[in-house]
């Protein structure tokens, strides 16, 4: 038996072996997704049809970007999507998970089934549905005027002040049930020990929610804002199938705006620039969240 | 997780493995001759029997119904009559057609013929990077333009840079016509104790009298942005002489929104908002249920193109009437938004051009028109050649027939840029929906065609 030579090298291969194991999944990595990434940087330097030579334009994409009033309204309108997307499903996943979890509902898997469910179906067909149900001869009007409303029925996709919100709370209702169950998750593993002990100290059902349930779940509770708001700002088929921007420019989002600049417009470069824009975007908050729920954690 | 720097520095690496300009392979020469021969009509071979065996790639879109019916009919036919000649037929739907179709056509092999569309975002584009053959030869020696009204041909012509649309260069022949026109529910105009309109003014007073009979006067659905285009375009054309209309809607230098006459129809259409004639929450109706509403019965007019006659009439029968706006005069000349299905062209890069235009030939004959006709769809050219029923085909083939015979088509207004599409699309939910002035709306539009017209030269 030989003993371990000390201190010159950690235990294992060398480093350099150790490379080589990691070399086939970072080629694939590299060729799918470092590369192409790589390509729309560069695309969104030029100023390309996507067929003749693009020209070269350094930055004024990304200057076209904050100049342009319409695109900088797309993003505001993706971070109101966050709020519908994000904070709803938060608070009403919150709301339904303490009961879910609380009440030892009888049947539990039935109603994580039924809350799940919109999850399941692709977006393109949740997008569909709603379209019907917003329009003017559609569910929700027929549903306002039975109860005498008739002043509120609009067709909702049509309406400037209501449109977006309209498409936000599609995307409450779709996230809702992702959130409450990862919730659900999180909340089943707390001890039973825990409740126990704020109940003898006096704690109502309230108090108890906040000073029990929510400090146990503040990592599902990053994961779900993680996916959610990810899910926001990347929305596209919701806008695609329900509204293609408008009325007007009402419900433009960035990822709207990556399409249609693309196929739609042929202006590749500035459809790029969007696309790597949102991609850092995206990156900053993601960060941003994962980097304040590790600090409350520890 | 990788830390930025190395991340920045591997964007880099990439970059740098890449760092040519997008689309660089050098575009094909423009224009090249037919061929291996020059590009003289006396060398054009149309003989496509003699050609030897040869194989034709054809990328379509026409995937329903009647045109899927019409392409395989004519396809068939051909095969049987040049056995030589191998079709290699790739269908699909429209939108799927316009995203693939790009990339397509710069491989190095791409199809050798494609339905490409007339828009300066399609065609336009594909003509300045030089991947489609000019067919002025082949249009000679087989009489396409004697075959084909000008009014017509001009929605496939583009100069050779791609910058002029509407004259120059032919790129391609289309296999049907589209107007846009006034679809009526003669059954409710009886009701109401109306006659199909004669002038405007009757058409309003029909939209008032219907108002007033508890109808829905103009279904309309413009939750897609662009149908509110074609009811526009209807009313523009009664307010502004059809060359400014060509102008602007061809992207020109030399005409302007901020007239009067523009100004006018902007203020008409607004005014039907006001007067309640259009259907309740257009803004927020899909263009499909819209339809279909009116199929089902609801709404005495509305503004459509030809495409829907197929679908209408299944659902109303007899009851549909189709007709041309009609002008400010019984008699006035007439002048219609409308053009042409899809064009198929050639590929620079087609190996086989003069078997590619000897099947472009063939699926546009006098021969190929009937049987367009019999398959329901809108020959584009021989209209008037065509027997149909009496009834709304009728009304269909008559009203493209006599206003192609006078050149009274102008032009979609969305050809006018590459975004006019979106830019009217929006400016017109705008003006509807009462968020912009008629003023602010034309202003929009002018910003739009300006800036192009003048960028382009």
């Amino acid at each position: 038996m030989t003993q371990p030579t000390m201190g010159t090298r950690p235990p294992g291969e060398p480093r350099r072996v150790a490379y080589l194991y990691v070399l086939p999944a970072f080629a694939v990595y590299a060729a799918f997704l470092l590369y192409p990434i790589g390509r729309a940087v560069q695309f969104s330097l030029y100023d390309w049809d996507g067929l003749s030579l693009g020209r070269w334009v350094g930055l004024e994409n990304y200057a076209a970007i904050v100049a342009d009033e319409g695109l900088r309204a797309a993003f505001g309108h993706a971070l109101v999507l966050i709020v519908f997307y994000a904070a709803g499903p938060l608070v009403i996943g919150l709301g339904l998970a303490a009961i879910l979890n609380h009440a030892k509902v009888r049947g539990l898997g039935f109603f994580r089934t039924v809350v799940f469910l919109p999850q399941v179906v692709a977006m393109v067909v949740v997008a569909v549905a709603w379209r019907r149900v917003y329009a003017p001869d559609g569910t929700l009007n027929t549903l306002l005027g039975a109860l005498g409303l008739d002043a509120l029925t609009r067709g909702w996709l049509g309406d400037y002040t209501f449109a977006l919100p309209a498409v936000g709370v599609v995307g409450t209702w779709f996230e809702t049930g992702l959130v409450t169950v990862l919730l659900l998750a999180g909340m089943s593993r707390i001890p039973a020990e825990l409740y126990e002990a704020a109940r003898l100290d006096g704690a109502g059902a309230v108090r108890e929610f906040f000073a029990v349930t929510l400090p146990s779940v503040r990592g599902e509770i990053a994961v779900a804002l993680t996916l959610t708001v990810i899910a926001a700002l990347r929305t596209f088929d919701l806008v695609y199938i329900t509204t293609r921007g408008g009325p007007g420019d009402s419900t433009s989002v960035p990822s709207y705006e990556v399409y249609h600049r693309a196929f739609g417009l042929s202006q590749v470069g500035s459809a790029a620039a969007i696309g790597v824009t949102l991609t850092v975007v995206i990156f900053v908050i993601s960060f941003g969240i994962n980097r304040f729920a590790d600090r409350r954690v520890t | 997780m990788t830390p930025p720097m190395r991340l920045a520095a591997l964007a880099a690496g990439m970059l740098v493995l890449t760092a040519c300009a997008p689309g660089s392979s050098a575009p094909p020469s423009p224009a090249s001759p037919a061929g291996s021969s020059s590009g003289s009509p006396s060398a054009v071979r149309t003989d496509a029997a003699a050609l030897g065996n040869v194989t034709l790639t054809v990328w379509d879109q026409e995937v329903r119904g009647g045109q899927a019916a019409q392409m395989k009919q004519l396809n068939d036919a051909f095969q049987a009559k040049y056995p030589n000649i191998k079709l290699n037929r790739v269908s699909r739907s429209f939108d799927d057609l316009n995203t693939t179709l790009r990339l397509a056509l710069s491989g190095n092999e791409p199809p050798d013929v494609v339905e490409a569309n007339n828009g300066r975002s399609a065609m336009g584009a594909f003509v300045k990077a030089g991947q489609l053959r000019p067919l002025d030869a082949y249009a000679d020696v087989y009489g396409w333009k004697q075959r084909y009204p000008e009014s017509v041909l001009r929605y496939s012509r583009y100069s050779a840079d791609g910058k002029l649309f509407g004259e120059g260069n032919l790129y391609g022949l289309p296999q049907v016509g589209e107007v846009v026109g006034i679809f009526y529910n003669r059954a409710k105009l009886t009701k109401l104790g109306l006659e199909p309109p004669k002038t405007w003014a009757d058409f309003e007073t029909a939209l008032a009298t219907a108002k007033a009979g508890g109808e829905v006067p103009l279904q309309l659905g413009n939750l897609d942005k662009w149908p509110a285009v074609h009811v526009f375009g209807t009313v523009q054309g009664r307010h502004v002489p059809p060359g400014q209309i060509g102008t602007l809607a061809f992207g020109r230098k030399g005409a302007s929104w901020n007239t009067t006459e523009n100004t006018t129809a902007a203020e008409q259409l607004v005014g039907w908002v006001d007067k309640g004639y259009f259907a309740k929450g257009f803004n927020g109706q899909g263009y499909d249920p819209a339809w279909q509403a009116f199929g089902k019965g609801q709404g005495a007019f509305m503004i459509a193109g030809t495409w829907l006659l197929a679908d209408l009439q299944k659902a109303l029968g007899d009851d549909l009437g189709f007709m041309l706006p009609p002008g400010v005069t019984a008699d006035a000349p007439p002048v219609a938004t409308g053009g042409t299905g899809l064009p198929f062209a050639i590929t620079a890069k087609s190996p086989n051009p003069d078997a590619a235009a000897a099947y472009i030939n063939f699926i546009t004959s006098a021969d190929a028109m009937k049987v367009l006709t019999e398959t329901g769809n809108l020959p584009v050219a021989e209209t008037d050649q065509q027997s149909v029923a009496k009834g709304p085909q009728q009304d269909v083939f008559t009203a493209f027939g006599t206003v192609t015979a006078k050149n009274g088509l102008v032009p979609y207004l969305d050809y006018a840029t590459p975004t006019f599409a979106d830019t009217l699309g929006a400016a017109l939910q705008d003006l509807l929906a009462k968020k912009a002035t008629p003023q602010e709306f034309l202003a929009t539009l002018e910003k739009d065609y300006k800036t192009f017209a003048e960028s382009n030269g």
